[in-house]
């Protein structure tokens, strides 16, 4: 019922999908409201979020700063442009690892299926520069450790759950 | 549209990573590959067509032998974007499983 999937589409797209067992709104809370998105837009194990404004309304705010509480940290800012509660917000961010990544621009949707939400996230992919930085920098320099979990993950079905 | 389904599959199972494993660390044939597993060779061959299939395994015919390598582009920069983005993800929407069952209809979290 909840497995993700994460497709591109053409060469400059990503569609993520994945089904949650709660109703739209709270799905959409939970991705809107600052308290609710520091317990879990976290990324890797250790990480934390402490600080998180959110503005869920046109030309919103949005700025993100996780730490590893080593002296790894990076940050993310970036601004509402349509909020449709509780079935879809577009918004645009960008990453500062330290220097910013290209706007990134992504349309979210959340529909009732059942007695549950269907996410299915449209975002634009950041070009081969970009990703190259992503890759190189604080959350991602243990790619090692991420191979390791996602395998971790494989093994115990976790990523098809 | 591109779809990674078919390489998260092929890498879903651990005899086929320990294949990977092993042609990670150079060239080999299929007897070679066999060797470590305790399982017939055409078992061993089916996997080998998979991670094949999947594009993540290249062979090179020399005579009769056939030697395996892994694809110089199996893993490339986008999908080592992709792979962490996905893994990224999937951790977090795992804790957000965690968070929506604390909260009500409303979306608000219970006590």
């Amino acid at each position: 019922m909840s497995r993700l999937t994460l497709k591109t589409e053409g060469d400059t797209h990503v569609v993520v999908t994945r089904r949650f067992a709660a109703l739209p709104k709270a799905v959409f809370r939970a991705h809107t409201e600052a308290g609710l998105m520091q317990k879990w837009m976290l990324g890797p194990e250790g990480w934390t979020m402490p600080v998180c404004i959110s503005e869920p309304k046109p030309g919103g705010k949005i700025r993100c700063e996780w730490t590893d509480g080593k002296g790894g940290d990076f940050h993310l800012t970036g601004e509402y442009i349509a909020v449709e509660p509780y079935s879809r917000t577009v918004h645009v961010e960008r990453m500062f690892l330290p220097d910013p990544t290209p706007d990134n621009h992504v349309e979210t949707r959340f529909q009732a299926e059942g007695d549950g939400t269907l996410l299915t996230m449209r975002m634009t992919l950041p070009n081969a520069d970009a990703r190259a930085m992503m890759l190189s920098t604080g959350m991602e320099e243990g790619m090692e450790a991420s191979y390791a979990r996602m395998e971790e993950m494989m093994g115990s079905g976790q990523l098809a759950a | 549209m591109r779809d990674l389904d078919a390489g998260f599959a092929a890498l879903a199972d651990p005899t086929r990573r320990a294949i990977l494993a092993r042609l990670a660390s150079g060239e080999a044939t299929v007897m070679e590959l066999a060797k470590p597993f305790a399982m017939s060779q055409p078992a061993v061959s089916r996997h080998i067509k998979v991670l094949e299939d999947a594009g993540l395994v290249v062979r090179r015919a020399e005579g009769t032998r056939r030697h395996l390598s892994i694809a110089p582009q199996a893993i490339d920069d986008l999908d080592r974007w992709l792979i962490s983005l996905r893994d990224t993800l999937a951790r977090n929407y795992q804790r957000l499983d965690q968070l929506l069952a604390t909260m009500d209809d409303e979306g608000k979290e219970e006590t």
